[in-house]
């Protein structure tokens, strides 16, 4: 540790033990050094640390460090009511907050039993919202990766139009970033007069504005001379770490829970997986993953425009329409354990329940967050790759350290 | 799915597989001794090929039962087969095998056991602390747990001044 030049007082002693590095200096070879990458650097997405090996410019092994945004969701959740709990799923991924509460709101329905009760405007606007916020998402992914490698144009324009995204999403619900706008059994508001139009509106204007980003970087040879044939994760691989989403999609497999589960509905609306197929170079490399982001954000315009078609036409706007007509004024499912999966921006978002029947909290809530599962496999596309690339394989890998530490 | 679970598990654990449909996915109780075999026949099985572990999740029953949980949701791509499979570990000293030979992903997902419930993972080479910090004092999600007072010097326990 002494790359970090610390003096030995009682706050350096304190970060040795908190976190101590995982290999000790005194056993290094001599053409080895540890280098520390984070917690706070810009390219690390959040509070990442990543202790590299290296022999001069080649990576022999990386070790996250994790923790660092670790927010007790899972015990909190132990001594809240389920309604109270939404809250806090927000926090956990919070660039994509609505898809993160269509999950859980999803599992808690279930429990319940009255996912079918659910009338389908309330469904439909829940998924036009998820899908709104998996734009937003994919761009920061985008945008952030570009300027990781040097990209920096990109990034204000994905900036400038997920602001859009985000007035939109906080005329709906009061706030811009966390939510909290899908309940159990309902939402917490019918989405307000106008927005219909304004959303069109928005999708008019975002549809030239995604073949300039691609242009600028998607197609940029700069962009895909730094990206492809970097961080190549083989499918089989992908699958043994339990990878999902982008991620997985990048690497060669057809696979989205919106099709493969079929929930909410999803079944009714018409739009494509897009898949890797190493056009710039190795299947599964960096540009792949990037590629799939940007062409699932022309596919979520594809399902925003059937969403707003059904929310003017065939589920329009009534007076009578309450859309917490069905919230459970007291929500205590029966004793039984449950899984609900759903796909997030940036993979499979998982809950596990326990309920005993006899509380309204539940007894154990479990969050399986895909940006943890999805960074868990960095040490093994890292190795024996150059230190500049490891930023662009961290890049590729999208993690929100929300929720990874949840 | 039902049948083909009984056929292949029965010879293993001995005895028909109890499923339990109340849960969802459909759950099936093994011992701890036979979890790691289990796992590997359902992995390779040409019919089951549970080929992705979706997540492993710790519990812990409390004092009264004194008993931990281990359960892991598996998932297989090709046939779309969901299954939930729990083992209950004695609370004093809660050891089970790492599946870890198997699906590498749960490598940072017993670790987070470990973490939270102090669930030993024989077998798993790494088996460190990974979000709480490395000089933490007790399991924070087990029913028992109590803060310590004072971390690092900064206080840790909670108190409530409003009242």
């Amino acid at each position: 540790m002494s790359i970090l030049n610390l003096k030995k007082t009682d706050t350096a002693q304190n970060l040795l033990t908190s976190e101590p590095g995982k290999f000790n200096e005194g056993e290094l070879r001599s053409e080895e050094m540890i280098i520390n990458l984070g917690p706070q650097h810009p390219s690390t997405h959040g509070v990442l640390r990543l202790e590299v090996l290296s022999d001069g410019e080649v990576i022999k092994e990386v070790v996250p460090h994790i923790g660092y945004l670790h927010r007790c969701f899972e015990k909190h959740a132990e001594n809240l009511p389920y309604n109270q709990i939404i809250p806090f799923v927000d926090r956990m991924d919070y660039v994509a907050s609505m898809n993160s509460e269509h999950a859980y709101v999803l599992g808690v329905e279930r429990m319940l039993g009255i996912t079918e009760q659910i009338p389908k405007r309330i469904e439909y606007t829940r998924v036009l919202m998820a899908e709104l916020n998996r734009i937003a998402s994919h761009f920061i992914a985008i945008g952030t990766y570009g300027m990781d490698i040097g990209a920096f144009t990109p990034f204000f324009w994905v900036m400038r139009d997920r602001e859009h995204i985000l007035r939109l999403l906080e005329w709906a619900s009061g706030s811009r970033l966390l939510y909290n706008y899908m309940w159990v059994g309902g939402l917490f508001y019918d989405i307000p007069v106008g927005f219909e139009d304004r959303c069109k509106e928005f999708v008019t204007y975002l549809k030239p504005k995604l073949k300039e980003l691609d242009s600028i970087l998607i197609d940029n040879k700069i962009f895909i001379q730094r990206t492809a044939n970097i961080g190549v994760l083989p499918r089989d691989m992908a699958i043994n770490y339990g990878i999902t989403g982008p991620m997985l999609r990048g690497s060669g497999l057809r696979f989205d829970l919106r099709r493969v589960d079929a929930y909410s509905v999803y079944p009714e609306i018409d739009f494509d997986i897009p898949i890797g197929e190493g056009k710039m170079g190795t299947l599964g490399d960096c540009w792949d993953r990037t590629w799939v982001r940007m062409q699932e954000v022309y596919q979520s315009v594809r399902i925003i425009e059937q969403c707003l078609e059904k929310l003017t036409k065939e589920h329009k706007r009534t007076k009578e329409f309450d859309p917490q007509a069905l919230v459970p004024k007291k929500i205590r499912p029966q004793a039984q354990d449950l899984y609900v999966r759903a796909e997030n921006p940036k993979g499979e978002l998982g809950f596990f329940f326990r309920t005993d029947g006899r509380s309204d909290v539940p007894f154990r809530c479990k969050a399986r967050g895909p940006s943890f599962v999805n960074l868990s496999v960095l040490p093994e596309i890292t190795r024996g790759v150059l230190i500049a690339d490891l930023i662009a394989i961290v890049g590729s890998l999208d993690v929100v350290m929300g929720e990874v530490d949840r | 799915m039902d049948e083909t679970l009984v056929e292949v598990l029965t010879p293993l654990i001995g005895q028909a597989p109890v499923i339990n449909k109340a849960n969802t996915p459909f759950s099936i109780e093994i011992s701890i001794d036979k979890i790691l075999a289990v796992c590997e026949k359902l992995y390779k099985h040409p019919t089951c090929y549970f080929d992705m572990l979706s997540c492993i999740t710790g519990l812990d029953n409390g004092k009264e039962a004194n008993t931990m949980e281990v359960i892991y949701n598996l998932y297989s791509i090709p046939f779309n087969h969901h299954l939930m499979l729990k083992v209950i570990l004695p609370r004093e000293k809660p050891e089970i095998d790492s599946v870890i030979s198997i699906w590498r992903t749960a490598d940072w997902q017993e670790r987070e056991a470990f973490d939270m419930y102090g669930i030993v993972f024989k077998g798993h080479p790494d088996l460190r602390r990974i979000l709480m910090p490395a000089d933490w004092e007790g399991y924070p999600l087990r029913k028992d747990y109590q803060t310590q007072e004072e971390y690092n010097g900064v206080t840790v326990k909670y108190e409530d001044r409003t009242q």
